[in-house]
C-alpha cells in the first residue's frame, strides 16, 4: 500500500515563484538532478544499489531545457534516456519515482521489475525506455501519431539520444519516419563526445551531427550544450516550430560526459585535457556563475535552491529506503494484460 | 595462475588471431578499451588493426562480418550484450544462416553473445537467446559451461565453416576458474557427463550446469545419485549421450535459464520421448525461467530463474513419480 507522502516529495515541479527567470528555473532542475545523482552514485559505491548507475553529469542544462519547456498539460510527451535525470524531472517525473526505482522499492512505478534509469509513466507522457539505443524515437513518433489522430492541437514530443545512438538503424528509420509524417518531434542529440569508450571519430564521419538533419528534411540546430541560455533558446524555437506544424526538429548539443559511462567505469580513456577544450565545461557551474554575475538571482536565492535540493533528495531517498522490497511470493508472474491467456509455465 | 572463463575467451581469441591471419574482431568498444567485459583486453595492442571498434550498429556489424566472411575472412563479432543481437537478427538468421544453403559458399562467422542473468541486470541485459537462434537452420549454437569449453569451443567455433552463435555466460566470466587452459578437449557437438549417477539425469547447459551440480551434491547427502549431463552445444544436440544417460537412470529433468515456452529444454525432452520412451520410468520434466521478462530486483530475479534449490526440488518431485 502506498502511504501518503509529504507534498514536497510528491510534487513534480513545485512551480517557481512568479517572475522567476527561466534560467533560474532550469538551474533548479539541474541542481536537483546533480544532487540526486551524486547521492545515487554514493549509494552505489556503498553497495546499496544493484545494477548500473549512469549519470547525466555535464548534460543537465541540455536535458532540463527540453524537459522544462514541454508541457504535459497540453498533451506533450517526453522520453529521456540514461542521462536525462534533469529533463525527466523538469518534465514532471516525481523525484520519488527516481529514488524508488534506484532503490528497488516495490512502491515505485516499475515495482522492482525494472530498475535504475529504466523507468517511466507512459500514461503520463513518459514512456519507459528500453536499453536498446534508438528504440524510443519511433515510439515517441507513434505517441505523436496517436495524439494527431485524437486531434490534439499544438502538441510536441521530446526524445533524447546520444552521439553513439545516432548510429543505430532505429535512429535513421525513425527520423525519416517523423519527417515523412511531419510529426512535431523534437529530437535532442547529446553529443558528449563518447559512446562508452568510443570517441565520436570512430562513430560518425560528418563534421557535425546537425548536418544530417537536412538529409532527412528536418531542421537542425547545433549548439553549445554546456551553455544553459543557448540550450533554452534552441529548444524554445524547436518546440515552437514543432508545435506550429513545421515537422521534426533535431537539436544537437555539444558537451562532454563528466562521468564514467557508468559508475563502474573510471573513464581513463577520456584525456583530462578534454575538460578545458570547448564544450568541456560543467554546465552547472557555468550557469551558476552567469546567474549570479548577471543578477538573475541573488546569492541567497541560489543557496536556497541548493539547500532545498539537498533536503528534497535526502527526504526522497530516506523514504524509498524505508519502503518494502518486492516480495517474489506475492508477485503476479504474468506478462500479459490478458490474464486468462497467460500461461506462466515454469515446470512442465 | 588460475584462468577464468573470461580469460579463456580472451586467450582463445588471441590464439586464433595469432594462428590465422584471416581472423579479426569487430564490435563496440572492443579495441583499446578491451570490450565491456574485457574479453578483448590487450588484443588490439598485440594485433594492430585486427581488433576494430564499430559504431553502435548491430545490423551493420553482422552484415559486414558476413560480407568479410564470404570474401575469405574469419570474423569474430562481439555483441556488447546478447540482448542487443535482436538488432542483428535479420543478418544472422536470414543472411548468415541461409548463405551456404543458397549459394554453396560458406559463411564462417562467430558471434559472441555475453548471455544470461546476473543480479540487477534487468530485462535487457540478462537474456539467454540460444533457443531463438537454434531454431534456424544453418546456425550452430554453443553454450559452454566450463573454462575449458569456453576456450576450446571458441577456438573450434572460429575454425568452423558455418556461422556459430557463441553464448558465453556473464555470470561465469569472473567466478569460474580452472588451473590451466586445456590441451585436449571434446569436440563441438558432444555432450559431457559432468557427474555420474543412477537415480535421475539432469540435462543442463551453460550456467545451469553449475546449479544442477550443486543440486546433485546436496541430494547426495540424502542418498540420491544424480547424473548431470552438460549439453555443451545447443545445436547440434548430442541426443546419444542424453539417451545413454537416461537408459542408466530412467528419469530426466532438463534445465534451462531461458523462457519456458518451447526452446532447447523442450527439444531435448521431445527427442528423448520420441527415441527413448521405453527408457523412461517417469514422465520427463523440464525447468526454465518464469514466463515473464527478466526482473531487475534481486528478490524477483532469484525466483525467476532456476536455482539449485529449485532444481533440487524439481528433481525430488521427479523421483517421487
Ligand atoms: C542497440 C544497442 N547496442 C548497444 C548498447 C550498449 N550501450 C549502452 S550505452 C552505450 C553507449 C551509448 O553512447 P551514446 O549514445 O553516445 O550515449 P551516452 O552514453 O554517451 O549518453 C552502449 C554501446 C545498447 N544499449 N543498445
Ligand atoms: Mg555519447
Amino acid at each position: 500500500m502506498s502511504q501518503s507522502l509529504p507534498q514536497s516529495t510528491l510534487e513534480a515541479a513545485g512551480s517557481p515563484p512568479a517572475g522567476t527567470d527561466r534560467s533560474v528555473e532550469a538551474y533548479r532542475w539541474m541542481v536537483l538532478a546533480r544532487v540526486f545523482e551524486d547521492k545515487i552514485a554514493a549509494l552505489y559505491r556503498a553497495g546499496k544499489i544493484v545494477g548500473g548507475v549512469y549519470l547525466g553529469r555535464g548534460q543537465e542544462a541540455f536535458s532540463a531545457s527540453l524537459g522544462m519547456q514541454l508541457d504535459r498539460a497540453r498533451g506533450d510527451v517526453f522520453c529521456g534516456l540514461i542521462r536525462d535525470q534533469a529533463g525527466r524531472m523538469a518534465f514532471g517525473e516525481p523525484l520519488i519515482d527516481s529514488a524508488r526505482t534506484y532503490l528497488g522499492s516495490a512502491e515505485g512505478p516499475m515495482r522492482g521489475r525494472d530498475g535504475n534509469i529504466h523507468r517511466g509513466r507512459p500514461s503520463k507522457g513518459m514512456p519507459a525506455m528500453i536499453s536498446h539505443l534508438g528504440a524510443m524515437i519511433p515510439v515517441v513518433n507513434g505517441m505523436l501519431m496517436a495524439l494527431r489522430h485524437r486531434k490534439a492541437q499544438g502538441v510536441a514530443g521530446g526524445v533524447t539520444i546520444g552521439d553513439g545512438g545516432t548510429s543505430t538503424g532505429a535512429f535513421h528509420e525513425a527520423l525519416n519516419q517523423a519527417a515523412v509524417e511531419k510529426l512535431p518531434l523534437v529530437l535532442a542529440v547529446a553529443n558528449n563526445q563518447y559512446a562508452y569508450s568510443t570517441p565520436v571519430s570512430e562513430q560518425f564521419a560528418c563534421d557535425d551531427l546537425a548536418d544530417r538533419a537536412a538529409g532527412y528534411g528536418v531542421r537542425g540546430y547545433s549548439i553549445d550544450g554546456t551553455d544553459l541560455d543557448a540550450c533554452l533558446s534552441a529548444f524554445t524555437e524547436a518546440i515552437a516550430r514543432a508545435r506550429a506544424g513545421e515537422g521534426p526538429q533535431m537539436v544537437v548539443g555539444k558537451l562532454l560526459r563528466l562521468a564514467g559511462h557508468g559508475e563502474h567505469d573510471d573513464a581513463r580513456y577520456i584525456p583530462e585535457s578534454k575538460r578545458s577544450e570547448p564544450h568541456g565545461g560543467d554546465c552547472l557551474a557555468l550557469a551558476r556563475a552567469k546567474i549570479l554575475a548577471e543578477g538573475r538571482a541573488g546569492a541567497e536565492a541560489v543557496a536556497e535552491i541548493e539547500k532545498s535540493a539537498q533536503e528534497r533528495v535526502e527526504e526522497a531517498v530516506a523514504r524509498a529506503q524505508s519502503e518494502p522490497a518486492p516480495n517474489p511470493y506475492r508477485e503476479s508472474w504474468h506478462a500479459l494484460a490478458t490474464k486468462h491467456l497467460s500461461e506462466g509455465t515454469t515446470e512442465v | 595462475m588460475p584462468v577464468t572463463y573470461l580469460d579463456a575467451i580472451r586467450e582463445a581469441q588471441a590464439k586464433a588471431l595469432a594462428e590465422d591471419d584471416r581472423v579479426f574482431i569487430y564490435g563496440q568498444d572492443v579495441a583499446e578499451f578491451g570490450g565491456a567485459f574485457k574479453a578483448t583486453k590487450g588484443l588490439a595492442d598485440r594485433f594492430p588493426g585486427r581488433v576494430v571498434n564499430s559504431p553502435i550498429s548491430e545490423d551493420a556489424i553482422v552484415g559486414a562480418a558476413i560480407g568479410a566472411a564470404i570474401e575469405g575472412m574469419r570474423p569474430i563479432v562481439e555483441m556488447q550484450f546478447a540482448d542487443f543481437s535482436s538488432l542483428a537478427f535479420n543478418q544472422i538468421v536470414n543472411q548468415s544462416a541461409t548463405h551456404f544453403w543458397r549459394t554453396g559458399v560458406p559463411c564462417p562467422i562467430t558471434i559472441r553473445l555475453p548471455s544470461g542473468g546476473t543480479e540487477g541486470s534487468g530485462p535487457f541485459h540478462s537474456q539467454s537467446v540460444e533457443s531463438i537462434y537454434a531454431h534456424y537452420p544453418g546456425l550452430i549454437v554453443l553454450t559452454p559451461a566450463t573454462v575449458e569449453d569456453a576456450y576450446s569451443m571458441l577456438l573450434e567455433a572460429i575454425r568452423i565453416d558455418d556461422p556459430v552463435i557463441f553464448c558465453e555466460h556473464k555470470f561465469l566470466y569472473y567466478h569460474l576458474k580452472a588451473d590451466a587452459l586445456p590441451a585436449v578437449s571434446l569436440p563441438v557437438g558432444k555432450a559431457r557427463i559432468a557427474r555420474f549417477g543412477r537415480h535421475a539425469t539432469i540435462v543442463a547447459y551453460s550456467a545451469m550446469v553449475h546449479e544442477a551440480l550443486r543440486a546433485a551434491r546436496e541430494m547426495a547427502e540424502e542418498g540420491w545419485e544424480i547424473e548431470v549431463v552438460d549439453l555443451r552445444s545447443a545445436k547440434p544436440i548430442d541426443t546419444d549421450t542424453i539417451l545413454a544417460s537416461v537408459a542408466r537412470t530412467g528419469r530426466l529433468l532438463c534445465v534451462g535459464e531461458s523462457f519456458p515456452w518451447g526452446g532447447l529444454t523442450a527439444e531435448v525432452i521431445s527427442r528423448v520421448v520420441g527415441e527413448g520412451f521405453h527408457l523412461l520410468d517417469a514422465p520427463p520434466k523440464r525447468l526454465n525461467s518464469k514466463d515473464t521478462p527478466i526482473p531487475y530486483h534481486p528478490n524477483l530475479w532469484r525466483v525467476h530463474r532456476p536455482t539449485w534449490q529449485a532444481i533440487a526440488a524439481a528433481t525430488r518431485n521427479l523421483l517421487r513419480l
